[in-house]
């Protein structure tokens, strides 16, 4: 078998070291996800999901443990691989779809590849639009996100987060701010691209419904995994 | 192939045209003093240039005078030409001066070297007599060191036989007009009838009165001075090169050579000190508008903080958001320049317009050399690249999860 997308031991994250507010947020996390794997990432408010997020993210360096993204160790990179690791092949979508805001879609969508490219081509042009027909959006592409409803910039932030074909999407509260439905639309999305590109999933979500619909469900409670099962597979034929 | 931006150029536009007031106030800051800066610079430098050119309209770059001790005016209080004064002992010539003319001549920085014969005379005309300085000159190497034919309102500058040119001044004293004719006497109990070939105006009443030209022979003979030059008058290459060119010949001479800047030193002085106020406030108005791009993109980086952290969650490296904001800081500057060289432009015209001579001449000319441009347009991008270092190393260096998070 492949090595995991994500392999975690051990990890530890500590706020504010040696300052007397010193507190641990993450006590030794140990998770593997594999290619393909679709989990949910739930728990309290304040158990450490974002951090645990980030971490994986390579947005944040853990105090201790082990962290291998695609089967590299990131202790053993430096800034600018690590940079570089976590543009090509991870895709971040936020609560808050954290579009730029001075960007149209077309080009928040493209961004990823103008930032590892260095400029935009006809190549990521023509992906960009097609992502955007995939997420529904294509009649809005050159739209502003401020002329978009909130479940549109959410799939917007949902294309540009696999404008790079990423092995690994993490998303933190995608459906966070959304209805109902719209929250439905948007996860559903996620699935289809996880069945379409294998690439693993790791959602963070407050939605028990959306939850059961995941491959697998880790549930974090005060920094540590409390437990780690995979969902009844739904009436699948 | 359509033609697209790179990654840190894009985004640095898109960031300054997103704040729109911010970036059109920094603008409007950076043309000013760029403005300020280009148009004092142009009208000083225009100014001194033209205040140098009338000092050395009449004068030699460079003389070179046998070493004599009396007839030396060590104050020249008059701030323009030298004054020819009227000496008592007799005339002394610069020792083998074609030999010293041919060295002069040689060297480096020197353009033309012209010998001349000059001693003090009185021009007769009727009941009137005029204290004058005969100048004996070849008229074809004079003109080298004094653009006397641009003087001219009569006749040419050209001397020969007995033919000679003289200053409005005293033509209008002694009631001569072309052709007419002039009676010079002189202490040693010569005189000779001169006819006048031309009249000059040199823009100095006080030479307009004095000088005669002559031909060389006659001065020499008129002067007792047979074969002999009382000076050398050069000319240089680079103004501001004549005080070197003449200690080098007074080096090689012994002879007493004395260059524009010395006979000038306090005009040269006043000049120096303008030059120096116009350093100063131009050093302050780079500072000022250094500080003002600068601050304006401190709060820019800080609105940015979620952009930065998103553009950093998406592959950015941190010296890319570097170069953001560097750019941001350079452009700033670049069409600052350009916008306030237009506007110095605009500023020069109208004062040449408002500001004249007392003969209705524009006091300078409404024109911007291109290299002031290209001055203004080099340091103003520096300025705005230097003033984004701060702004940008802390963008650079911000937390993108900290941005993320919020
Ligand atoms: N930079 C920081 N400095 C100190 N403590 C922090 C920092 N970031 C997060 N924490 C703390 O870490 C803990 C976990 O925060 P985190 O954001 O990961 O929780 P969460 O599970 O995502 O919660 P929520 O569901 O509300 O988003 C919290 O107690 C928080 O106060
Ligand atoms: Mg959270």
């Amino acid at each position: 078998m492949n090595s995991p997308v994500i392999d975690l031991a051990g990890i530890v994250k500590t706020y504010g070291i040696g300052s007397p507010v010193e507190t641990e947020v993450l006590h030794g996390i140990d998770l593997r996800l594999a290619e393909g794997e679709f989990a949910a990432l739930i728990g309290p408010s304040g158990s450490g999901k974002s951090t645990l997020l980030n971490l994986i993210g390579l947005l944040e360096r853990p105090t201790g443990g082990r962290l291998s993204i695609g089967g590299r160790d990131t202790a053993t990179l430096n800034e600018a691989e690590i940079t570089q690791l976590r543009g090509r092949s991870i895709g971040f979508v936020f609560q808050f779809h954290h579009l730029l805001p001075a960007f149209s879609a077309m080009e928040n969508v493209m961004m990823p590849g103008i930032i590892a490219r260095g400029a935009a081509d006809d190549e990521l042009e023509a992906t960009a639009l097609q992502l955007l027909d995939a997420v529904g959006l294509k009649a809005h592409a050159y739209k502003k996100p401020s002329e978009l409803s909130g479940g549109q910039q959410q799939r917007v932030a949902i294309a540009r987060a696999l404008a790079l074909k990423p092995r690994l999407i993490l998303a933190d509260e995608p459906t966070g701010n959304l209805d109902t439905h719209t929250a439905d639309d948007i996860f559903a999305l996620l699935r289809e691209f996880n069945r379409q590109t294998n690439c693993a999933c790791l959602i963070v979500t407050h939605d028990p419904r959306l939850a059961a619909r995941c491959d697998r469900i880790v549930r974090l409670v005060d920094g540590r995994i409390a437990d780690d099962l995979p969902t009844e597979k739904e009436t699948n034929p | 192939m359509k033609f697209r931006l790179p990654f840190a150029p894009l985004v640095a536009l898109r960031f300054l045209r997103e704040g729109r007031m911010q970036t059109l106030l920094i603008l409007a800051g950076t043309t000013g003093g760029v403005a300020v800066i280009v148009f004092l610079t142009q009208l000083i430098t225009q100014l001194q240039a033209q205040i140098v050119d009338r000092v050395l309209g009449s004068q030699a770059h460079v003389v070179i005078r046998p070493l004599e001790e009396a007839n030396r005016r060590a104050i020249d209080d008059q701030g323009f030409a030298t004054v020819i004064e009227p000496r008592a002992q007799r005339l002394r010539s610069v020792d083998q001066w074609e030999n010293v003319a041919r060295l002069a001549a040689g060297m480096e920085g020197v353009t033309a070297v012209s010998p001349v014969v000059t001693g003090p005379a009185f021009a007769v005309r009727g009941q009137a007599n005029k204290s004058v300085a005969l100048m004996g000159v070849d008229a074809e190497r004079y003109r080298r060191i004094v653009r006397m034919e641009e003087y001219m309102v009569a006749g040419r500058f050209a001397v020969d036989g007995t033919r000679a040119v003289i200053g409005t001044e005293l033509a209008k004293d002694l009631g001569i007009r072309l052709e007419d004719k002039l009676r010079v006497a002189l202490p040693n109990g010569r005189d000779e009838l001169l006819q006048v070939g031309g009249i000059f105006d040199i823009g100095n009443k006080d030479l307009n009165r004095r000088w005669i030209f002559v031909t060389l022979p006659l001065a020499q003979s008129l002067l007792d001075l047979p074969g002999g030059v009382s000076n050398l008058d050069l000319t240089v290459a680079d103004i501001f090169e004549a005080q070197p060119v003449a200690d080098r010949l007074r080096g090689a001479t012994g002879l007493t050579v004395e260059s524009w800047m010395q006979t000038n030193a306090q005009l040269l002085a006043a000049l120096r000190n303008q030059s120096v106020s116009n350093n100063l406030i131009r050093s302050f108005v780079i500072i000022i508008v250094a500080l003002g791009i600068s601050s304006v993109l401190v709060v820019s980086v800080v609105q940015k903080q979620k952009e930065i952290g998103i553009l950093r969650a998406m592959g950015a490296s941190r010296s890319m958001i570097l170069q953001v904001f560097l750019i941001q800081g350079a452009l700033v500057g670049a069409v600052g320049s350009v916008l306030g060289s237009l506007l110095a432009f605009a500023l020069l015209n109208a004062f040449s317009a408002i500001y004249r001579n007392a003969d209705g001449t524009p006091l300078f000319a409404a024109e911007l050399e291109p290299r002031f441009i290209l001055m203004a347009a080099l340091v103003a991008t520096g300025v705005g690249l230097a003033s984004a270092l701060i702004p940008a190393r802390r963008a650079a260096r911000m937390d993108p999860v900290q941005a993320i998070r919020s």
